[in-house]
């Protein structure tokens, strides 16, 4: 057993790779299973992440646990960053013109709007530092700029993992809604599927509410998602941050 | 081969988090301001612009594109790795956050689409 432990702390990075995969599967597996498809799995992934570094041990959560160090590694600001700029293969300036000024107003307004709402109800539950509440408000973007951001303004790792939930339950929310209303805001074009993929931001759950909507309209609503994302990288910890200190 | 995508990628991270470390300093404020946005901004500046000119090979793509595929299992080994005991108490800031910034979005939506087509 003591042989195991040593192998596993010795490729942290490697073990890593084997469990996140693991969770990666099972995940899948829940989502295919339980839900039928009907939530994200990487929503159920990262819900999944959260709830096993409850096991671990403070500030590092699982990563606490030698054996498991090498989530850290995975998981750390490094190689988040670098995998979060890939996503960008997604996006192109030429497609994105097709959105037009509605789209581009979307993709900005989107950001903005969910950033302030996040830091306001924040500030009246009890957060008053300008750090927490700018993180805050960037979860309530996307699973990815809110620890994006508390990451580049110097957030704690509890509010990071604030900032994440956020994320999450923004993603199953858009995900369960979107078919729901869709027709109330007549979510029927690519059109209005670009300007909904700007507001809400979240890729997973702009993808997965739009597939169980209309197929069809996916590449519209994950573009300007995955640019409303980037942009969500860039002006949080930057311009609206900045805005944050002004106020606080 | 693949580690051209790769290194393109390195080197549009490189330069973004030079430029945001830059404004950081230049506004002084802690931290990287933005260093992420602006290089994804250049990975997709880079990337129209190798597609226009045909440089792009899919083998290049394929480098960038695997650590895309990557990105969520990242994001989860990161959420592993988070105080969640002492999160647990912001429980209802993230569910309350989560749904009211979300439903403001959905309602706006409309309203959007709508002025795009008074302009058309």
């Amino acid at each position: 057993m003591q042989n195991i432990i040593n192998i596993l702390d010795k490729n942290g990075l490697i073990f890593a790779f084997l469990v996140v995969g693991v969770i990666m599967y099972l995940s899948f597996l829940v989502g295919k299973k339980v839900t039928n498809n009907k939530i994200p799995a990487a929503a159920i992934a990262i819900s999944f992440g959260l709830f096993i570094a409850y096991f671990g041990k403070g500030e590092k959560g699982i990563a606490a646990i030698p054996a498991f160090s090498g989530m850290a590694l995975l998981g750390g600001s490094m190689l988040r960053d670098f995998s979060i700029v890939s996503t960008a293969m997604g996006a192109s300036f030429s497609e994105i013109k097709k959105a037009g000024l509605a789209g581009v107003i979307s993709i900005v307004l989107g950001i903005v709007i969910a950033f302030f709402v996040g830091g306001v109800i924040a500030y009246f539950m009890g957060f008053t530092d300008a750090i927490s509440l700018t993180t805050i408000g960037a979860g309530a973007c996307t699973f990815i700029v809110g620890p994006v951001t508390g990451a580049a303004v110097g957030a704690s790792s509890e509010v990071i993992a604030i900032s994440i939930a956020i994320g999450v339950i923004k993603s199953v929310f858009v995900t369960i809604a979107t078919p729901i209303i869709a027709n109330k805001i007549q979510l029927n074009n690519p059109h209005t599927a670009m300007i909904y993929g700007g507001m809400l931001s979240t890729t997973s759950g702009v993808s997965a509410g739009l597939a169980a909507t209309d197929m069809k309209l996916v590449p519209y609503g994950a573009l300007t998602a995955t640019f409303s994302t980037g942009m969500g990288c860039l002006l949080c910890p930057s311009i609206l941050y900045y805005i944050v200190q002004q106020f606080i | 081969m693949k580690i051209y995508g790769v290194a393109i990628l390195a080197a549009c991270y490189l330069v973004g988090q030079f430029i945001g470390d830059w404004f950081g300093r230049v506004f002084e404020m802690s931290g990287n301001l933005g260093g992420v946005g602006f290089a994804m901004i250049l990975l997709i500046l880079l990337n129209d612009y190798l597609n226009k000119k045909k440089l792009l090979v899919p083998e290049t793509e394929q480098g960038i594109l695997f650590w895309s595929s990557m990105y969520i299992p990242v994001i989860v080994a990161m959420s592993a790795t988070q105080n969640v005991k002492a999160a647990l108490t912001g429980g209802w800031v993230a569910l309350i956050v989560a749904i009211t910034a979300t439903s403001v979005c959905f309602l706006l939506i409309p309203l959007i689409a709508k002025i795009n087509r008074i302009k058309n």
